[in-house]
């Protein structure tokens, strides 16, 4: 949970991804995100959906200006602080363009899992046409408006495509309820049932998971 | 821990206008704050067995109990603070020691809120302690007085809460032993505090902390003038035994840094080493004249107790080992604030309240707050606690539907 990416364009302006994640949330229930950030989410979700939101935030003055904004969120780490979290203690535990920068995104999609009784995850889509022809054609690391550093530069360190991810979720024995890709401009994708072409076409996705054992 | 690190450098504070011992101990048993007297028939029950009454409670409010009776804040003081958090000190005619935190304006607004301060259970500023007149001899309790714990101290602040007419505290706020305390209310009498601030504070005392306290009481009483406690009856102060406490806990509440930073090697009003035991150093002359401005308006006795209720402190072997079972059901809202350079409750303390409170799924805000002034930083000009301190309030006062 280093640096997240910054992919709003304007500012003021709401996240593609928090857009999508706010259509997913049921009203008036308990929110738990995690790499919190400056708490747009968190805001966003309690002046939509009236939910009991908390978050948890790696940077000291990122968690210093949730708190002095009335927002509340620890200082604390994805991949050391979810443990103490009881089972199912919220209705929904988000984790928006972070996972690809956790040191174990398999553990920490495990905590989200258990803690919250649905998981939420967005993550840039590696798998995208044009990150592979960078690849293909460059021979070099891609670097986009929404992969914007270098590799060596870069905090994250776990970055995966759509098919990947999929392959993550049927790993920990959970199931999809809901998938979306988008554009990097927060266009929905018209294609839902195929991931193959989600994951050809889409820069960043929404995941809405439920393990399926609860 | 009042201290407040301003000497400027090169010219140490010489003791201002003395203050006089009398007036302290008056302040002891009849102080210029408010009080209130619990009689004979409603006697304390100590968590040590014993039974303690009559007990006067000395404090003071600032702003107006709203007609909900919604918005009153208590503040906790800290081992050698007290009431008078906010206005001229009786004693020592010093600022109140939490200016910067409490005042109209101010992060905990009295134009807005009821803000309470009792001196605590054991303390000399008004509140029954060791300095007290014990009814039963008609002379200062002395080491007669029961140990205290800080369940006891809270306990005597519900009476007062209780008698104040307070259904339930919007918040509790405290720091170092006030965070105790603010950890005991949440803990012990859930239903009554909305919100919770716990700053620069432990859910239990370390092993290294009492070790501190030890060196600190062993001083006092290896002082001839403490007299076996009884220096009240033998009209004496154990001046150099609390001056030396005070010196030696007043460096844990400091950091290397600060320290460095202030006073480096520098020399006090001199311009070579004089070759012997005078307080060369300008840190030196800092601390002995914090351990005499201390003892103009501290009892020793209390400092024994106080700090014996810190040792005794430990939240979780009340509830079973599990710090988690402490806050068990909780509904307050929680705001636990460390600060990076305190190594007396470092912010590894903090985090364990903070997991515990994750535990039970609470209402949780925690912040870090990188500073290089140790301990006390929680009394200092900290624009970060303020403002965290603030949208914290504001957004438990807007969920309370306090205008």
């Amino acid at each position: 949970m280093a640096e997240t990416i910054h992919s709003s364009a304007h500012p003021g302006a709401h996240r593609a991804d928090h857009l999508f994640i706010a259509e997913m949330v049921t009203p008036g229930s308990r929110v738990l995100d995690v790499g919190c950030g400056d708490g747009a989410l968190l805001q966003l979700l309690m002046d939509t959906k009236a939910v009991d939101g908390r978050g948890i935030e790696l940077s000291r003055e990122r968690v210093s200006a949730c708190v002095a904004r009335g927002l509340s969120v620890i200082q604390g780490d994805a991949d050391r602080d979810l443990d103490d979290y009881p089972d199912r203690a919220f209705d929904y535990a988000v984790l928006s363009l972070t996972i690809q920068a956790t040191r174990y995104p398999r553990e920490v999609l495990l905590n989200l899992l258990r803690i919250g009784r649905r998981a939420i995850v967005s993550f840039p889509n590696f798998g995208h046409w044009g990150i592979r022809a960078q690849l293909l054609f460059t021979g070099r690391m891609p670097v986009t408006p929404n992969l914007p550093d270098s590799w060596y530069a870069s905090p994250n360190a776990h970055l995966c495509t759509i098919k990947d991810f999929t392959d993550l979720v049927q790993h920990v024995d959970a199931e999809v309820e809901e998938a979306v890709a988008f554009s990097a401009r927060g266009k929905k994708l018209p294609i839902r049932n195929s991931r193959s072409a989600q994951n050809l076409f889409g820069e960043k996705a929404v995941f809405l998971l439920r393990h399926r054992t609860q | 821990m009042e201290s407040h690190f301003v000497v400027p450098s090169g010219e140490a504070r010489q003791s201002r206008a003395s203050v006089d011992p009398a007036q302290r101990l008056r302040e002891a048993s009849r102080p210029s704050s408010e009080v209130l007297v619990l009689p004979e028939s409603e006697p304390l029950h100590l968590d040590g067995g014993q039974l303690l009454a009559p007990v006067q409670i000395a404090y003071k409010t600032w702003g107006a109990l709203n007609a909900e009776r919604s918005n009153a804040i208590l503040v906790c003081h800290a081992l050698t603070g007290d009431q008078y958090v906010v206005g001229e000190h009786p004693v020592t005619g010093k600022a109140g020691w939490w200016e910067t935190l409490v005042g109209p304006g101010k992060p905990i607004d009295t134009n807005r809120f009821f803000v309470i301060c009792a001196n605590i259970l054991g303390g000399c500023m008004g509140t029954t302690g060791p300095a007290s007149i014990n009814p039963k001899t008609g002379r200062p309790y002395g080491l007669d007085f029961p140990v205290i714990t800080i369940g006891d101290m809270v306990q005597a602040q519900v009476r007062l809460i209780d008698h104040l007419g307070i259904p339930e505290l919007f918040s509790v706020i405290g720091g170092s032993m006030g965070g105790m305390q603010v950890l005991e209310w949440a803990a012990r009498h859930k239903e009554r505090v909305f919100s919770a601030i716990p700053i620069a504070t432990a859910a239990l005392h370390s092993s290294q902390n009492i070790a501190f306290h030890e060196v600190g009481r062993q001083a006092v009483m290896a002082d001839p003038d403490w007299c076996g406690g009884n220096y009240h009856a033998a009209g004496k102060v154990p001046r150099n035994g609390l001056a030396v406490a005070r010196m030696a806990a007043h460096i844990t509440y400091l950091s290397e840094d600060a320290l460095h930073e202030k006073f480096g090697r520098n020399l006090q009003n001199r311009a070579e080493r004089t070759f012997s035991f005078d307080a060369d150093f300008q840190v030196e002359s800092y601390l002995r004249h914090q351990g005499s401005t201390f003892v103009d308006r501290f009892d020793a006795n209390s400092y024994l107790y106080i700090t014996r209720a810190m040792d005794y402190y430990d939240l979780a072997a009340e509830h079973g080992q599990v710090l988690a079972s402490a806050f068990a059901g909780t509904r307050t809202r929680f705001f636990v604030v460390s600060f990076s350079s305190d190594w007396l409750y470092p912010t590894r303390e903090s985090r364990k309240i903070v997991h515990a409170l994750n535990a039970v799924a609470a209402n949780v805000s925690f912040v870090e707050i990188q500073s290089n002034k140790g301990h006390d930083a929680f009394l200092l000009e900290e624009p970060e606690l303020f403002a965290t301190v603030r949208g914290f309030v504001d957004s438990a006062a807007q969920r309370r539907g306090i205008a």
